[in-house]
């Protein structure tokens, strides 16, 4: 991340939404950083795509104040704002071709000569040599990826100061969308501005952007780098959306620089500075651990089992073969259905349903939440739009 | 929970200013809409008003009217012209019908059988539109001229005969019967019909034809379940574009017909303009408009399709 | 059996098509009789003398021309109104959505008598003058909502982001509408504009009513119908028919050439 008071930055400062008496994003506060990749995060529904129109003013925020670098735009018309839009399914112009859809912001801005510019886009964005020549084609005789990629040129032909996409990735298939999330990367390395990217794909957030801001119900839930935010969910929907997690519930023991926990009997640690709440002692504490964190023994062979690691008993109630990885569903005292993921380097073939077994790990992997939320939040939104 | 983001939370203004679309923005529909609405308001919505009063006057053309809240107008119009009413709902109920049943195979034909005949068969369709109305009418005065081939070959297969026994044609005579000004009726709203029907049959996804098929549907079956159910927006909208206007019409009955086959859109004629009878004019009007609405609301109800704008 | 069976609906389609066609080839072939009195109802003489000249009777291609200045008209003032309604209708939320629709659609679901009696009511009581104006007056009020239907048909389609694109890559309000909108809405408005055209051209009952002593094309017939048919009649009726379908057809045929020479 760059310093955080450079001139170009994306400043939200309290800006929310509402339609009549629904509230679409509640009031927020968010820096971008100049040059940055930023991802909002969010199933349907949850104000990332409004906070987005708010950014390019197809919206205008009904509290709060809009600033890129040291400019305030919140009341500037889009079509006077330095930043643009690639747009969800590219609302492409139909009744024009490839070119003047690359040309039109330059032509609204009054510049003549085009061409060396648009041919310099195509490049860019690899539409390939046979778009540059005429006759140009027209939207609909292109493929959904060359659609995409004539959205892309058509938005950055303008040098905005931010370029905002809307699920640009959301009509490709799984093979394409992997192929333009490397090309979208490449891009913004290339050019620098700062990309506001707008998906519910949490593994497309993962991969492409710096900074991930989680949006659920119109608030931000947590914001960080990628892997800070998969480390260390600091709410149960972060928790559950981001991948999967195992949420334990669990009654405070002791607090420290280490914080004891007890459930149904089995006593786990994890470090207090993990804990997004601060733990009491005789209160509760949701304690999270990621599937493929977690180890798996055969019961007999608990003795191998180093000391000081998280330990469970349980029985595997299922597994499933993936290729890389088998998937368990253990069933615990702990926890009904814990979910184990692990390598396949050398399968235990003492490893079947049915078998008793020793789950451990590392105390340093395992993250405290607050038990006051809902366990479960995040996990259905995941499937419905995975 | 609130967000956790940067810049620290401090810097968000404890009562965040509330900021409103302006009101030259709220404005601009109702700009477009001005000129326009105001047209309808003031020709057609005014003159509905001019004519409600109209109906209630009494006088003469050399005393002038006067409102005078006459309401016996209303039943003396219904009671005198009762017949002409019933006979324009009967003919144009009977146009409508001949029309569905002869539109229908046509707009199905060309939504699914023709081919790369479909759009000369639609060009032939809309094609006799260009050719005014009335001229075409008076078409069928030489087409269906008493002697002619086609009264001929009618009346030799004994279909006159039929239609004398039913009472709309007399002797060997098609002309100003009640058959010819059907018969027109049919004729001049008949692409009313087919355009509807041609519109939401060509939606329809052929898949559904074969997916029906395969769900062990006969031809016959396919057609009752799933083409007619779902042609049925094009069926309400053609049957109302078609009753409508048949109506409320005379040119048929003036041009095909005969003193016999006045419909009430004759009778508000002659009385707006030969009879000068203004009052009973507008109140056989207002009941004509009142009938049809009624009409058509209880069929768009039934039917259960709204969205026809 | 079968194959009749098997081909009843191209039969019956193909039955209508003929009975929705009769009349204009009947109006065609009488274009070159010769009548011997003064209605043109049954044949006698093959004769070119109409269409050797065409505006032969009085009064029929002044009627004519009056018609087509009418329907020009009446298509630019119903187009210009229509449309700017279809948009306000779709693209804006405001009060009175709802009235606004039903005053639309009424206009459609009355038999045009009602209508046609109802401005001849206004017109008396206001002493205002039938002719050019009140006709003119009439038909934009009846074509309007046929344009508003269409129009609104295809702005309903269109995706609203394409106006965002628009906007968010610098064009204004009147640049959007200009290079983006209009352009895009255009075949919906063409295909009002079409229709009004034809309606108002076509109009008999409401200019019958409201049109005092001034001839259009329609009551020209409508008054031959009564004292005698010229053959004239006929041959512009036959005309308008040719030149429609000439019209129509060299619009595919440009439409097919212009597909084929696009790049696969």
């Amino acid at each position: 991340m760059t310093d955080t008071t450079a001139s170009g930055d994306v400043r939200l400062a309290g800006i929310s939404k509402h339609y009549g008496s629904f509230t679409a994003v509640h009031p927020l506060d968010l820096t971008i950083p100049q040059g940055s990749f930023f991802a909002l995060l969010g199933a349907s529904g949850c104000g990332k795509t409004t906070t987005l129109r708010m950014i390019a003013g197809l919206e205008e925020p009904s509290t709060g104040t809009v600033s890129l670098g040291e400019r305030e735009v919140t009341h500037l018309p889009p079509y006077k704002r330095p930043v643009n839009t690639v747009f969800q399914s590219y609302a492409l112009f139909p009744h024009m071709d490839i070119f003047e859809n690359i040309a039109f912001g330059l032509r609204r801005r009054g510049i003549k000569s085009v061409k060396k510019q648009v041919d310099e886009m195509i490049d860019l964005v690899q539409l390939g040599e046979h778009a540059r020549k005429k006759p140009h084609k027209k939207p609909h005789q292109l493929s959904g990826g060359q659609q995409q990629r004539v959205a892309v040129a058509r938005a950055l032909i303008n040098h905005p100061q931010v370029l905002l996409l809307d699920e640009p990735l959301g009509a490709l298939d799984l093979k394409l969308r992997r192929q333009m999330q490397l090309e979208l990367k490449r891009i913004q390395t290339e050019v620098g501005i700062t990309f506001v990217h707008v998906t519910h794909d949490q593994e497309e957030a993962m991969t492409m952007a710096d900074t991930v801001a989680v949006m659920n119900g119109g608030r931000v839930e947590q914001l960080g780098a990628p892997a800070e935010l998969y480390e260390n969910p600091r709410t149960t929907f972060v928790a559950n959306f981001l991948g999967t997690s195992n949420l334990i519930e669990a009654s405070v023991e002791s607090t420290g620089s280490d914080v004891a926990v007890s459930a149904s009997g089995a006593i786990l640690r994890l470090p207090a500075a993990r804990c997004s709440t601060t733990p009491r002692t005789g209160g509760k504490l949701l304690v999270g651990v990621r599937p493929e964190k977690i180890s798996l023994v055969p019961a007999e062979d608990e003795h191998t089992i180093a000391a000081g690691r998280n330990k469970i008993t349980g029985k595997i109630a299922d597994s499933s073969f993936i290729g890389v990885s088998t998937q368990y569903v253990i069933d615990s005292p702990v926890c009904p259905e814990l979910e184990v993921y692990v390598q396949n380097i050398e399968r235990d073939a003492r490893l079947v349903p049915g078998a008793d077994v020793v789950l451990h790990w590392n105390p340093e992997h395992t993250f405290g939440l607050d038990a006051a939320q809902d366990i479960d939040a995040g996990i259905e939104t995941v499937e419905e739009s995975a | 929970m609130t967000a956790t983001a940067a810049p620290p939370q401090a810097e968000a203004p404890a009562v965040p200013p509330v900021h409103r679309a302006s009101l030259k923005k709220r404005l601009i529909p109702y700009w477009l809409l001005l000129p326009g609405i105001v047209w309808l308001l003031v020709f057609f919505v005014l003159p509905m008003v001019y004519q409600a009063s109209t109906s209630v006057q009494t006088g003469s053309l050399e005393e002038g009217f006067k409102v005078t809240w006459h309401f016996q107008t209303y039943w003396d119009a219904f009671t005198e012209y009762l017949p002409q009413f019933l006979r324009s709902l009967a003919y144009a109920g009977t146009a409508t019908v001949l029309c569905l049943l002869l539109g229908y195979p046509l707009a199905y034909l060309i939504a699914f059988k023709a081919g790369r005949w479909r759009n000369l068969l639609l060009v032939l369709v809309i094609a006799p539109f260009f050719t005014s109305f009335l001229i075409r009418t008076l078409a069928w005065k030489t087409i269906l001229a008493d002697g002619g081939p086609v009264v001929a070959v009618l009346d030799k297969i004994g279909f006159l005969d039929v239609t004398s026994w039913l009472g709309i044609t007399e002797g060997s005579r098609v002309l100003a019967t009640p058959l010819a000004v059907v018969c027109g009726l049919t004729y001049n709203f008949l692409p009313f019909m087919i355009l509807p029907l041609y519109t939401s049959l060509e939606r329809i996804d052929t898949r559904l034809h074969e997916a029906a098929g395969d769900l062990y549907a006969t031809p016959a079956t396919v057609f009752r379940k799933v083409t007619f159910p779902l042609s049925m927006p094009g069926v309400v909208s053609g049957t109302l574009l078609t009753f409508i206007p048949a109506s409320g019409d005379y040119v048929n009955a003036e041009l095909l017909g005969s003193t016999d086959t006045r419909m009430i859109g004759n009778v508000i004629q002659s009385q707006y303009l030969r009879i000068l009878d203004y009052p009973t004019a507008a109140a056989l009007s207002f009941i004509l408009m009142a009938i049809v609405l009624i009409m058509v609301t209880v069929y768009i109800r039934r039917a259960g399709t709204e969205d026809l704008v | 059996m079968r194959w009749l069976r098997r081909n009843l609906v191209v039969i019956a389609g193909l039955g209508t098509l003929a009975y929705l066609i009769l009349p204009n080839v009947v109006v065609t072939v009488f274009s070159f009789n010769n009548p011997t009195g003064r209605f043109n109802y049954a044949w006698q003489e093959f004769s070119l003398d109409a269409w050797k000249d065409p505006c032969g009777v009085a009064d029929l291609c002044g009627s004519l021309a009056l018609s087509l200045q009418i329907a020009l008209w009446a298509t630019i003032g119903a187009t210009v109104l229509g449309t700017a309604i279809a948009f306000a209708l779709v693209r804006y939320r405001f009060r009175a959505r709802g009235a606004v629709n039903s005053l639309i659609f009424l206009p459609m679901a009355m038999p045009e008598i009602v209508m046609a009696a109802s401005l001849l009511a206004l017109f008396l009581n206001m002493g205002i003058q039938l002719g050019f104006w009140t006709i003119l007056i009439a038909h934009v009020m009846f074509c309007l909502s046929f344009v508003v239907a269409a129009v609104k048909a295809r702005v309903l389609s269109m995706d609203p982001r394409l106006e965002e694109a628009a906007r968010d890559l610098y064009a204004g309000p009147v640049q959007t509408f200009l290079r983006v909108t209009l352009p895009i809405a255009a075949p919906g408005i063409a295909a009002g504009a079409l229709l009004s055209f034809a309606l108002s051209f076509d109009d008999f009952i409401i200019t019958n009513f409201n049109s005092g002593n001034t001839v259009t094309f329609p009551m020209f017939v409508w008054g031959s119908a009564q004292r005698g048919t010229p053959v004239q009649i006929n041959v512009i009726g036959t005309a308008m028919f040719v030149i429609a379908v000439l019209v129509v057809l060299a619009g595919q045929w440009a439409g097919n050439r212009r597909k084929k020479a696009q790049p696969k």
